[in-house]
């Protein structure tokens, strides 16, 4: 295994299909894991270092862990288990009351770990790992034992506790829905080796990663809404420089968004339609173009100024239409099709 | 019994938890006293705590404490004979520990004693109680061991089972031999009952579903 990566600040997802590696990452950066040759350092403080011999004791290095499983103690209260990490933690920063606020599990104080559901679990477990005082929050895979619901449940909880504390986040997921709620910076990994590392927004857009050949490819924005037309139950959100019309949404102006384009659902043109339902007919530039013959696909990446999107199209349509790199065309985008993520 | 817990628990932890050189060692030293004969572990108690063995001459030395043919040599000889039941009972408990468990406590802050005492120790609370109600209660019927190292001095060191064989070995003596014995059982039955009630209570307290 050889993987190798810097996590800036904000949400790092290492991202790939089981067995790629990811949790034994999370597992050597906690120092849980014994390793042959490896480096972690945090925060500038060098944890593990075989080459030096340097390997700080686990308890020492506080960094959260969310385990899969949870891992509540089971003879203690919820209050107790939350309370765990806190009594041996240095600082105190993050507050008792804020964590139990900001995951909803103050009803829960007084309950036995077996009693509670499989998402009252989780967020305790978070709870518990926050109020350790970490520099660091490790996830692995915490919601992949919740069903499609409980997820949904626990997902907005966990995008708030990001905006809420300016808490760097490494998350280990095979799940992109995970991944496009709540990472900043990507990490693509495959069979023990880091495929490519980028933006959320900068990977999603290219047609070259593993990525592009999901049927769930597309190009995450980030976007802030711009105005309002109830009468026409219709809202417009601005996306860097392009302006993007979708189905109304709820929040005040300005609010920041995160949305997704899928790649199927962009049509090129090469003079804009009229007489036609589409509301976004977005002018933008041929970036690259990559043909996969096999699965018979073009991946076409698209730019305008920073901004990138992705369409599949078939290589029939990139001949027909004579697209090439730098050739300007139209994205045809309906306003259902744009996916509002948070 | 008393001595003999602390040093089950902490056999049965050490056994369970580390690994080093010779622990397989250890591991068949523990379970002696359960294979030899009695009398030969008497006998090895002889040779190391008698008056002139080499534990056994320095406690008399240093410190004027005879072990043999006492109350408290009696006592030790139960220990010793039922350290073997009481180490495989607190193990067995050790190591049904989920040891996420303590990976998670690792996570948290917490260190090697601090993890036993507040993990480890609790989690394992049924087995630990169920080595201590089944030490004793073994401990109450060992017989060869303890008229080897202790004899059979009443009022002094003549346990049940001791007391029940100097009966049988009088003329009409089977009267109270049978009252003895039925001693014996109803403390035997009455122990695993006790044994079981608190393994339940225990179990419940640390959210298993019992």
């Amino acid at each position: 295994m050889a993987i190798d990566f810097v996590a800036a600040a904000g949400a790092t997802a290492l991202f790939g299909p089981s067995g790629a590696g990811k949790s034994s990452v999370v597992g050597v950066i906690a120092g849980l894991v014994p390793v042959g040759a490896a480096r972690v350092v945090v925060d500038g403080t060098v944890l593990t270092d075989t080459e030096r011999g340097i390997h700080v004791p686990t308890e020492q290095r506080r960094l959260g862990l969310v385990f899969q499983d949870a891992r509540l103690f089971p003879h203690m209260t919820v209050r107790s288990n939350l309370n765990y990490g806190l009594k041996r933690a240095q600082g105190a920063g993050i507050r008792f009351d804020d964590v139990v606020e900001l995951l909803g599990v103050a009803a829960l104080l007084d309950r036995r770990p077996h009693t509670l559901s499989g998402g009252e679990t989780q967020r305790v477990a978070i709870g518990r790992a926050l109020l350790a005082q970490p520099r660091l929050l490790l996830m692995d895979e915490p919601l992949a034992s919740l069903d499609a619901e409980r997820k949904a449940e626990i997902l907005p909880y966990l995008v708030r506790l990001k905006q809420a504390l300016a808490l760097p986040i490494v998350y280990v997921t095979h799940a992109l829905d995970e991944v496009l709620a709540i990472a900043d910076t990507l990490v693509l990994l495959e069979h023990g080796q880091v495929r490519a590392v980028g933006s959320v927004a900068d990977m999603t857009a290219r047609g070259d990663v593993p990525l592009a050949a999901r049927d769930d490819a597309g190009a995450v924005l980030e976007a802030r809404v711009a105005e309002h037309h109830p009468a026409r139950q219709l809202s417009l959100l601005r996306a860097g420089p392009l302006p993007l019309w979708v189905p109304l949404v709820t929040g005040a102006l300005g609010t920041r968004l995160r949305v997704r384009i899928p790649a199927r659902e962009i049509i090129l043109a090469t003079e804009a339609p009229i007489g036609i339902s589409l509301h976004n007919i977005l002018p933008v530039l041929v970036v690259q173009i990559t043909e996969d013959a096999v699965r018979h696909t073009a991946m076409v990446e698209l730019g305008t100024g920073e901004l990138r999107l992705l369409a599949r199209i078939t290589p029939d349509a990139v001949a027909r239409l004579g697209l090439q790199p730098g050739k300007p065309v139209l994205a045809l985008v309906k306003a259902m099709s744009v996916d509002v993520l948070r | 019994m008393v001595f003999g817990l602390p040093v089950a628990i902490g056999l049965a932890w050490v056994l369970a938890r580390c690994r080093f050189p010779g622990r397989a060692v250890l591991d068949a030293l523990v379970h002696l006293p359960m294979v030899l004969p009695p009398v030969v572990v008497g006998w090895l108690l002889l040779l190391l705590l008698g008056v002139r063995g080499p534990v056994g001459a320095w406690l008399h030395d240093w410190f004027g404490i005879r072990l043999v043919f006492t109350t408290q040599g009696a006592a030790i000889a139960c220990a010793v004979m039922s350290l073997p039941l009481m180490v495989r009972a607190v193990r067995l408990s050790i190591e049904a520990i989920n040891p996420g468990l303590e990976a998670a406590a690792r996570t948290l802050g917490a260190g090697r004693l601090d993890r036993f005492l507040t993990i480890t120790l609790p989690l394992s609370l049924p087995g630990v109680l169920s080595a201590a109600i089944v030490g004793y209660v073994a401990s109450l019927g060992e017989f060869g061991a303890v008229i080897t190292f202790a004899a059979n001095i009443p009022g002094e060191t003549q346990t049940l089972p001791l007391a029940i064989y100097s009966a049988l070995q009088t003329p009409d003596g089977e009267a109270t031999a049978a009252k003895l014995a039925l001693v014996s059982i109803l403390l035997a039955v009455v122990g695993l009952a006790v044994a079981e009630w608190i393994g339940r209570r225990a179990r419940a307290a640390i959210g298993h579903r019992v």
